[in-house]
């Protein structure tokens, strides 16, 4: 069922969003930044994908668009997976937020400011989740030393 | 980020002040039933975080029960406790919180680090972990392990207790 | 003494909204708060006005050491992200980068993996009652649950040699076979957590005060639970019957007969007798398994992944090659991504995974279902009472190690 359900899918969707690849299992659309909202409202509405499983990023530093931003949809009604795909660049890393469409964006897009930089217009609360206030950069980026320390509390002598 | 570095106090050790035979006698039987009373009713504030968390709840639970060194009842409020035993990886987003609850016990206080994470980092020797608690606190036993066995934990406590009983309680002096 | 301390978090609110209300600080170190999520809390009298729930004091940098460690050195990190149930974290992860590179795994080791998922999962649930009711006051259900749980630590250590994280899936397979009486004693394990789990069912059920305490206590609503991402046992107390053993059936579930215990009104008593149903619907399918075990080899006959056998390691120069590649390189996982989610305790646990060839992942995330229950969290204590905090909280299950990874 969830097959013929991708199917159905990608053909109706791959006209607006772009590229379609299936990777084990799960429909992958690279999309261009501007269709993010409305492919994503179309998910919701027309295909019934209602749980907004993630969002994260993927970090090409060689790449002219830095970051690859990764969404991931799961339809209980289809049991089916969807994967969309935005790249957005190092100097302007901005991307639309999907808080209006599901709950569960506000925490998730928290995190992948606190990791990545990536900054969702339209979700006011981006303050740090996973960090604490006060930490100076974004760690999973490529260029941030794994070991690099910001501690908040002096050490002891 | 560089900062001031902090001097935190651990209990002052008393400076024999002795007279006479008779009295370095009374202060020494002090001292031992000072230190068995307080070894066998430690208060733990369990300053619980990650996956030892599992191996602190298997150990004050039977068949490993910590209630039978006294040590079980758990004091939730640093005032009220004396032993904290920081339990699993301590992050630099926790440590001021950790530092803010260890200033908050009355002396005489112990500290135990339960696992690995808290004695040294663990294996997460990276930006976000405090390599270990004693880079802010003074800590009386580590207790390694990832995460330690009850019977570890158990052989931390009572050497924990034996520090206890052979140290010295300053609570009476020559000058009372 | 003038000790500064910096406040790691900046509030979403600072002034009450009323002349009369109160502000509280409950956490990030309390006993009922799993030791690292903290709850600013508004407060009229008892009645919670709002929460601004704070989680990330366990945040390790999981997702930055995967990128410094080879796929097969991950497998204890992985174990350490929800470490009730470690098992099912290692088979999830190994699920994936097995899929990435095309293997397909023994008949005997997919059973076993998923025998062992069920075991951790019953492990899982009874780490979860036995917090919760203890935080509710109810010591001896804390003491019977625990015991039980003993007893399955301790056969997880003959098996693993570990009690609680125990880095045993491989990439092609497991890390050693059963030892001789296991399935013996796992038998005799299942009697004594049908005793134990008898008194606790008569202790709380239909216990006048669990009752109060529970019933249409953190109510969420199925619309709420599905925009929220909640999956697992939260979705389910709603009466929404998802679970990804049966729709997208993984490792054995496809040929194991069991059933998804729903819940009526999506609250805290909802939650507690779904995770008393699953625990025995996983008992019942570690029975079945147990029968259905085949035998055969543990790990898949694939040089990509599989160690050598030590004897020929130190007889053959192919092997001891083969066998320093895997330690020192990895195993060569080929160039891809994959979305691998397996149906853990508390939801859907998912690994992203991408990489660029080598034995290196070039970036794993993990999408944990306790970050998006806590997300779900400000929903179920709004308008509640002071006291219910404890007990809703408790029956989200948050674990730290896979909320903050």
């Amino acid at each position: 069922m969830a097959a013929t359900a991708l199917d159905t899918l990608q053909q109706q969707m791959v006209p607006a969003a772009g590229a379609a690849l299936l990777s084990h299992g799960t429909l992958a659309f690279t999309l261009a930044p501007a269709e993010l909202v409305p492919t994503v409202r179309r998910l919701r509405d027309e295909f019934g994908f209602d749980i907004f499983l993630d969002v994260t990023a993927v970090d090409w530093p060689a790449a002219a668009l830095r970051f690859e931003v990764v969404h991931h949809f799961y339809s209980t009604a289809h049991k089916a997976r969807v994967r969309l795909k935005t790249r957005v660049a190092e100097a302007d890393p901005t991307l639309d937020s999907l808080v209006g469409l599901y709950g569960s964006a506000a925490f998730m897009e928290r995190e992948c400011h606190d990791m990545y930089g990536i900054v969702f217009r339209g979700n006011h609360d981006l303050r740090p989740i996973l960090l604490y206030e006060g930490f100076v950069g974004h760690p999973l980026r490529k260029d941030y030393p794994k070991q690099r320390e910001q501690p908040l509390v002096p050490y002891r002598t | 980020m560089k900062m001031d570095a902090r001097t935190v106090p651990i209990v002052p050790a008393t400076p024999p002040s002795r007279k006479d035979g008779a009295f370095e006698y009374l202060t020494t039987r002090k001292d031992e039933l000072i230190g068995w009373a307080r070894k066998f009713s430690l208060f733990p504030y369990p300053f619980v975080t990650a996956c030892c968390a599992m191996e602190f709840m298997a150990v004050s639970a039977s068949p490993y029960d910590t209630d039978r060194f006294g040590a079980a009842l758990p004091r939730f409020s640093p005032r009220q406790a004396d032993l904290l035993m920081v339990v699993g990886t301590v992050t630099h987003k926790q440590a001021p919180v950790l530092l803010k609850v260890y200033e908050q016990m009355c002396e005489p206080k112990w500290v135990m680090a339960f696992g690995v994470c808290a004695t040294s980092g663990g294996f997460y020797q990276n930006y976000a972990t405090l390599l270990g608690i004693d880079r802010i606190i003074p800590v009386d036993v580590y207790v390694p392990g990832c995460p330690p066995r009850p019977e570890m934990v158990i052989d931390g406590i009572m050497q924990l207790q034996a520090k206890i009983a052979r140290s010295s309680h300053p609570i009476v002096t020559q000058a009372f | 003494m003038d000790t500064v301390f910096p406040n790691p978090v900046r509030p979403l609110f600072g002034t009450p909204l009323r002349d009369d209300s109160v502000i509280v600080n409950i956490g990030p170190s309390h006993p009922a708060t799993h030791g690292t999520v903290q709850i600013i809390a508004e407060l009229d009298g008892e009645k919670v006005l709002r929460t601004d729930v704070h989680c990330g004091y366990l945040h390790r940098g999981f997702e930055k050491e995967c990128e410094d460690h080879t796929w097969h050195n991950l497998i204890p990190y992985v174990d350490r992200l929800n470490y009730v149930s470690a098992l099912v974290n290692d088979f999830a992860y190994c699920d994936g980068v097995e899929r990435l590179m095309g293997i397909e795994i023994t008949p005997r080791c997919r059973y076993l993996r998923t025998l062992l998922s069920e075991y951790s999962r019953v492990v899982d649930h009874l780490t979860c009652l036995a917090a919760g009711l203890m935080e509710m006051g109810a010591m001896t259900a804390f003491l019977y649950l625990v015991m039980v749980r003993d007893f399955m630590y301790e056969h997880l250590a003959a098996l693993t040699g570990a009690r609680v994280t125990y880095s045993y899936g491989r990439i092609g397979g497991l890390a050693r076979d059963l030892p001789a009486g296991w399935l013996v004693r796992l038998e005799e394990i299942l009697v004594q957590y049908e005793e134990f789990v008898a008194r606790v069912h008569a202790l709380v059920d239909r216990n006048r005060i669990f009752i109060d305490r529970l019933r249409d206590v953190g109510v969420i609503t199925t619309a709420d639970a599905l925009s929220f991402g909640c999956t697992g046992p939260i979705l389910r107390s709603t009466g929404v019957p998802r679970d990804l053993r049966k729709d997208m059936p993984y490792l054995a579930y496809a040929e194991l007969d069991f059933d998804i215990p729903v819940g009526i009104k999506g609250d805290n008593y909802d939650r507690y007798f779904v995770r008393m149903r699953e625990m025995d619907e996983s008992v019942y399918m570690i029975r079945q398994l147990a029968q259905m075990l085949p035998e055969g080899p543990i790990n898949v006959d694939d040089r990509r992944c599989t160690f050598p056998d030590k004897a020929l390691v130190y007889s053959e120069i192919e092997s001891l090659i083969n066998h320093f590649k895997l330690v020192m390189d990895g195993p060569g996982v080929p160039p891809g991504e994959i979305y691998c989610a397996h149906e853990a305790p508390n939801g859907e646990l998912g690994f992203y995974m991408v990489s660029t060839g080598g034995g290196t992942p070039y970036k794993v995330h993990v999408r944990s279902p306790s970050f998006a229950h806590i997300g779900a969290a400000s929903r179920m204590l709004d308008g509640g009472q002071l006291a219910d905090i404890v007990p809703t909280f408790g029956s989200i299950n948050m674990i730290g190690g896979e909320c903050d990874r």
